[in-house]
């Protein structure tokens, strides 16, 4: 007769967690919800610190086309947002209609047809191009860009097609405008675009492209019918991202922006965005009103990117829907 | 098509081939669709397949059974030009489609796979509605007109034995919400959808559960009527049970390529194989 065997004990008593699992789990817990605390932490701040300049002028700090620190006899203290907001809003958006289409375009030369040999060096390159301090774009535009610019575009333009569209009316002063600010943001959000649809693109399975390939479609078919309808939420993501690095960009905006609280229909005309007027005038506020009301900026720009962020996200979830059932 | 689904568990290839040759062979005259002749295949410095010489007669199915890394795979990806996008990759020796070299200079690819369609081994839908994975082929042919799209997409569908399981949800519902087995027909409905002389199938089955996987089997043997066939499987008894033609592939131990061993009509190759090697591996010896 075999022997009788104990049943295994399973039940130990304690928790079904190990020992090293509590602390493990408790620390991860703890850095997660310190993110969720840092965001409503630094909104708190914001919303705090702007009261003053809220309670004082409401809307108009938002929507307010004057900002004047300083009372004098012509001119009464007044803090309105608009040119900022309206710059941040306008420089953000030319970066993004010239970044957008070149950045995929490059996402997809270098996920789809580039050579092999060519792929890391030139993704190397993109991805140098996002790692270059935005103070030195700032310098290259003022000394580089901004010159050719003037000469090449503003000018003849101005004289040009200046006399009937407004948005590109003369005279050229500086040349420092919301449309120079554009180019150059464009160019620092063009390498997050590129890299981030790429890897976006890589992550397509081969077997989408091999069905394409099979039912007899070339490589443009195969690359616009196949491989980015699959990844599309993801280069939204990613054009999204870059979005948000060019509403936030402030040092080369205060370089290139001209810092002008004029609104001008121009593009060519100097005017300002909402980081550059608060890294500007936030050290040297000449009251505590007026720095409130940098602070209403600031809080404005954060509801901004937050409200953009969320639209996106927003954006990205119904594309996903749109395309359940699944990735294959 | 009656004939005799069978789960082959416990029945001798011998009798499987019996079986199935009593439902008849076709009348449709044959004649040789796809001719390899010393055929080979690199990729880089190495070579997955060398010197295949083996004829693949039309309105046939042809299976290329072997063990894992015989390249088998490579041999029926060859067929199309699907490695056309691989570095390195390159063939020598002929392999002819209706007489006429695939690999010349001036054979464009992409007009060769409209002649030659491809299944794969996991069903790859697109993320459309069924109406659309079945017409997107023939959008990327040029045809636009609404009528005609949606008659030769119902008549694929029909052809893959899907309509009825998709007829009401054609626009609502997803490709890739089916289950894998419809997925798989979907694909080859994709397939057909285009009209392709030839179909490659690499191992269609090895996603799919044995029900699934024989109701795919008996689309394969209904498909011939239409096309040509190459099949490439693990699964010897569906090679028994689908092809007509089978061809042997083992990895040269010393060489470290694939070749072919044998070739040859279905029911003499499981019953009474010219090479050692093809007895062994049917037996179960190896492999």
């Amino acid at each position: 007769m075999a022997q009788q065997l104990t049943p295994p004990q399973w039940s130990t008593g304690k928790s079904p967690m190990r020992h090293g699992d509590v602390p493990f789990r408790a620390g991860t817990v703890a850095l997660a919800s310190a993110v969720v605390l840092l965001v409503f932490a630094v909104a708190g701040m914001l919303y705090v610190s702007s009261q003053e300049a809220r309670t004082a002028f409401g809307w108009d700090l938002l929507f307010g086309t004057v900002w004047n620190p300083i009372e004098t006899e012509l001119s009464p203290m007044s803090f309105g947002g608009w040119p900022a907001v309206r710059g941040t809003l306008l420089s953000a958006l030319i970066a993004l209609i010239i970044a957008a289409p070149l950045a995929i375009g490059i996402g997809i030369f270098l996920a789809e047809l580039c050579p092999l040999s060519l792929r890391t060096p030139l993704s190397f390159l993109v991805e140098l191009l996002a790692a270059v301090p935005s103070v030195i774009y700032g310098v290259w535009g003022v000394f580089v860009f901004i010159p050719f610019f003037n000469s090449a575009f503003a000018n003849p333009i101005s004289t040009t097609i200046g006399s009937y569209i407004p948005w590109f009316a003369g005279p050229i002063s500086t040349g420092r405008g919301l449309l120079v600010t554009g180019v150059i943001l464009a160019l620092m959000i063009l390498p997050t675009i590129a890299s981030l649809t790429r890897d976006v693109l890589g992550l397509v399975p081969n077997t989408q492209r091999e069905a394409m390939l099979a039912i007899g479609a070339t490589r443009w078919e195969t690359i616009w019918l196949a491989v980015i309808p699959y990844s599309r939420a993801g280069i939204i993501g990613a054009i999204m991202l870059g979005l948000g690095r060019a509403l936030g960009e402030t040092m080369a905006a205060t370089m290139l922006v001209g810092n002008s609280q004029r609104i001008s229909e121009s593009l060519f005309a100097p005017a300002t965005t909402a980081a550059s007027l608060v890294a500007n005038e936030l050290t040297n506020s000449v009251s505590s009103l007026h720095e409130s009301a940098l602070i209403s900026v600031a809080f404005a720009l954060f509801g901004i990117t937050l409200f953009l962020n969320f639209g996106a996200r927003l954006l990205i979830w119904y594309v996903e829907r749109s395309t359940r059932g699944g990735r294959s | 098509m009656e004939r005799a689904m069978t789960l082959t568990r416990g029945i001798g290839f011998g009798e499987l081939v019996a079986q199935r040759a009593k439902t008849g062979q076709l009348a449709v005259a044959t004649e040789n669709k796809i001719e390899m002749q010393k055929f080979g295949f690199h990729y880089g410095s190495f070579k997955a397949v060398h010197d295949v010489t083996m004829v693949m007669p039309s309105n046939r199915v042809t299976a290329i059974i072997g063990p894992s890394g015989c390249g088998k795979s490579t041999l029926l990806r060859s067929i199309n030009r699907m490695h056309d996008a691989t570095t390195g990759a390159r063939a020598e020796g002929q392999l002819r489609l209706d007489g006429s070299n695939v690999y010349d200079a001036d054979v464009d690819s992409v007009l060769l796979r409209r002649r030659v369609g491809m299944v794969f081994q996991r069903p790859n839908p697109f993320q459309l509605s069924i109406f659309e994975n079945v017409a997107y082929g023939l959008r990327v042919l040029g045809i636009r007109n609404r009528k005609t799209l949606a008659e030769r997409v119902e008549q694929s569908l029909r052809r893959a034995a899907l309509w009825d399981e998709v007829k009401d949800r054609l626009h609502s519902s997803y490709g890739t919400a089916l289950s894998g087995g419809q997925q798989q027909r979907l694909c080859i409905a994709r397939t057909i959808a285009t009209n392709p002389e030839v179909i490659l199938m690499d191992e269609p089955c090895s996603a799919l559960d044995p029900i699934a996987s024989l109701k795919i089997e008996d689309l394969i043997y209904d498909l011939r009527e239409q096309f040509t066939i190459v099949i490439v499987t693990h699964n010897m008894q569906q090679a028994a049970r689908v092809s007509d033609i089978t061809a042997f592939m083992l990895m040269n131990r010393e060489k470290h390529y694939g070749e072919l061993v044998e070739s040859g009509p279905t029911d003499k190759l499981f019953t009474a194989p010219t090479d050692k090697r093809t007895e062994d591996y049917i037996s179960g010896q190896f492999g």
